[in-house]
């Protein structure tokens, strides 16, 4: 008996109890379906964690001032300023894990443009600190070699500064004023979204560093070569931990802190967190798709146990086929191929479904989805390899019965 | 006279039931000539039916041999008696034994696919098979759109369509009325009388009296091989019971 001669009696076979057919593939259909849009879901969330690792800038770590205990009294976090301009450029010169390490100040100030204000995170920056947080202009252009030089009165605002100080204006060329100071705007950041953590990263403005020292901040500022944050970002996502431990003997050194003695200096290091986070995400997706294999093979079973009685139902059948000529191979293929046909028709049904449940679960919840190619040839691949394998007992106990006994069978 | 179609010696087969031995059909020794028409009777438990499943490859001896065609069967495997059953063997059931779902035509088409001759082979050989059997314009019915008679006539046209040395009937007319019955043993006789070796198993002697020859077993044993002097002519009854053909 050839295959295809198999394909159409089993075509015919599974017709003839169409829907005792079509609840059985109701498994398999399940089944493949929720396969499908659970990877989706996994995918889709892995990979917005993904972007926003990426809007963080890629593989980066922040060292910060330490604290000063003044009397007992325990300052937090910066409040005890020992980082200087002088150790971004040690660390980015002497440790070879490091791509940009980029020296900045920072400061809550209240943006005045005519009769609108806003208030907003101010940061004097270098052009080092837009390569290691991976920011693009949007609109206008970033600051000159001479602006981040000479303290040139310009800013780069955040889109929602712009939304906020000037409602369907356009930004570029006004004046607005930063702690009394009057900058020019010359240009718009491109739009970043939320962080990880909630935090809108497009509510800021960027000021050269010098400017920020010299116009802004003012008082101690404006002689030190004192910063408020280095902001490192490391070549390979995998180095991070080990840069980590650089910077920190390289700081240690140049701050000359005894052995045994505290830093002075934080280090924040938000990729790591994020890439556990991306991890964990990942974990999920598997878990999510291993449950839906449960059902998988649950839908296996179906099949195998409706294989089975159709086995039993047959019996005569199999002895008149026997009779007529047929080997015992001839019999196993009959019944593994129907088996296939229905588990292979519930897979593709299952793939329709799973892309279509898909696309609603991304429309309705805004959840982000991904369909890859593979996991569909993969549930298609697996649906089949069910029917083989459920197929396969019931099939071989059909090819082991007896021509005369099957024959005599009522 | 040349060599018999189908010849054994001391064939016997041994059934293990519960702790016992049945002993279904002990030593039978007998030789059948090609284009025989043969009737096989006995009662139930006789061995008839045992002895049906041996000379149609269906089972295998427990002792003795079996020649059919000149070639011992005796000692095959299952997938080589599959093949003496496809290509040598034709079997026509009480039960008839068709697909409900499929065609007329895709039921006689059934053995060919298992001697995997090619599709367009098949639909000629099974349209001819039926045409034989009087069914060539009920190809495309279904068996419940048949009569009991025109079922059988279907499982016989199967039965012929490889063109078998032998058609082995398990009593052919045991679910059929007495006309159709008789139609159907006309058709036996008709193929017999083209060449076909035909052995009727049946408990029934009016059926058995259209052989030329009945072979009776009782417990197992051959008790009786006779030749049948006049057989009945069933094409003859057949039309007598037909009131507006007499």
């Amino acid at each position: 008996m050839t295959y295809a001669d198999c394909l159409r009696s089993a075509v015919i076979a599974l017709r003839a109890n169409l829907l005792r057919s079509i609840l059985t593939s109701l498994g398999i259909i399940i089944g493949i379906s929720s396969v499908i849009a659970m990877v989706a879901i996994g995918a889709g969330a892995e990979s917005r964690v993904k972007e926003s690792i990426e809007s963080l800038g890629s593989n980066i770590m922040i060292v910060l001032n330490g604290s000063r205990t003044t009397g007992g009294a325990r300052g937090g976090t910066g409040s005890n300023t020992t980082l200087t301009e002088e150790d971004a450029q040690a660390l980015q010169r002497d440790i070879p894990a490091v791509e940009v390490a980029a020296p900045a100040v920072q400061g809550r100030f209240q943006l005045v443009f005519g009769n609108t204000n806003w208030s907003t995170s101010i940061y004097g920056i270098t052009e080092e600190y837009m390569i290691a947080r991976n920011w693009q202009i949007d609109q206008g252009r970033a600051f000159s070699e001479m602006e981040y030089r000479g303290a040139g009165k310009v800013v780069l605002i955040g889109s929602t500064v712009a939304e906020k100080l000037f409602p369907g204006e356009d930004p570029i060329g006004k004046v607005i004023r930063i702690n009394k100071v009057p900058v020019q705007v010359v240009g718009v950041l491109v739009t970043k979204g939320q962080t990880p953590f909630g935090q809108d990263q497009d509510d800021t403005a960027f000021i050269p560093l010098t400017t920020a020292k010299k116009r802004v901040l003012g008082g101690r500022w404006v002689k030190s070569n004192l910063v408020g944050s280095i902001t490192v970002k490391v070549r390979d996502a995998d180095d991070v931990g080990g840069a980590e431990k650089e910077v920190t003997t390289l700081l240690r050194q140049r701050h000359r802190i005894p052995e045994g003695g505290q830093d002075d200096f934080n280090i924040r290091n938000i990729s790591q967190f994020l890439a556990a986070r991306a991890e964990s995400t990942r974990v999920m997706g598997i878990l999510l798709a291993s449950v839906a294999a449960i059902s998988l093979i649950v839908g296996g079973i179906g099949i195998m146990n409706i294989m089975l009685v159709s086995v039993t139902e047959r019996t005569r059948e199999i002895g008149l086929r026997m009779a007529l000529g047929a080997r015992r191979r001839d019999i196993l293929t009959q019944f593994v191929v129907e088996a296939i046909t229905l588990s292979l028709l519930g897979g593709l049904v299952g793939v329709a479904l799973g892309i279509g449940g898909s696309h609603l679960i991304a429309e309705t919840g805004e959840w982000p989805v991904l369909i890859e190619p593979q996991a569909i040839m993969m549930a298609v691949g697996f649906s089949a390899a069910v029917g083989v394998f459920f197929g396969f007992y019931p099939a071989r106990k059909a090819s082991k019965l007896d021509p005369i006994d099957a024959l005599r069978y009522e | 006279m040349t060599t018999p179609l189908l010849r054994t010696e001391k064939l016997s087969k041994t059934y293990r039931i519960g702790g016992g031995d049945v002993r279904a059909l002990v030593d039978l020794s007998i030789a059948i000539p090609k284009g025989e028409m043969l009737a096989i009777m006995g009662p139930s438990g006789s061995g008839k039916s045992t002895c049906m499943n041996l000379l149609g490859c269906l089972d295998s001896p427990s002792a003795g041999s079996y020649w059919l065609g000149g070639e011992d069967v005796s000692q095959l495997d299952s997938d080589a008696l599959a093949h003496i059953r496809n290509e040598k063997v034709g079997f026509v059931f009480q039960q008839f034994n068709l697909l409900a779902r499929a065609t007329a035509l895709d039921n006689v088409e059934l053995p060919l696919t298992y001697g995997r001759v090619p599709r367009r082979q098949r639909h000629e050989k099974a349209e001819k098979a039926l045409a034989a059997v009087g069914l060539g314009d009920r190809m495309d019915h279904r068996p419940s759109q048949l009569s009991g008679g025109q079922m059988q006539r279907v499982a016989i046209a199967r039965a012929i369509v490889n063109s078998p040395q032998v058609l082995m009937a398990d009593e052919p007319t045991g679910a059929l009325d007495s006309r159709t019955g008789a139609e159907i043993m006309a058709l036996f006789q008709r193929l017999n009388a083209e060449g076909i070796t035909v052995i009727v198993v049946t408990h029934d002697a009016q059926v058995a009296a259209h052989a030329r020859r009945i072979l009776r077993f009782h417990d197992g044993r051959l008790v009786s091989d006779e030749a049948v002097a006049e057989p009945v002519r069933a094409a003859e009854t057949a039309a007598a019971a037909l009131p507006e053909a007499a």
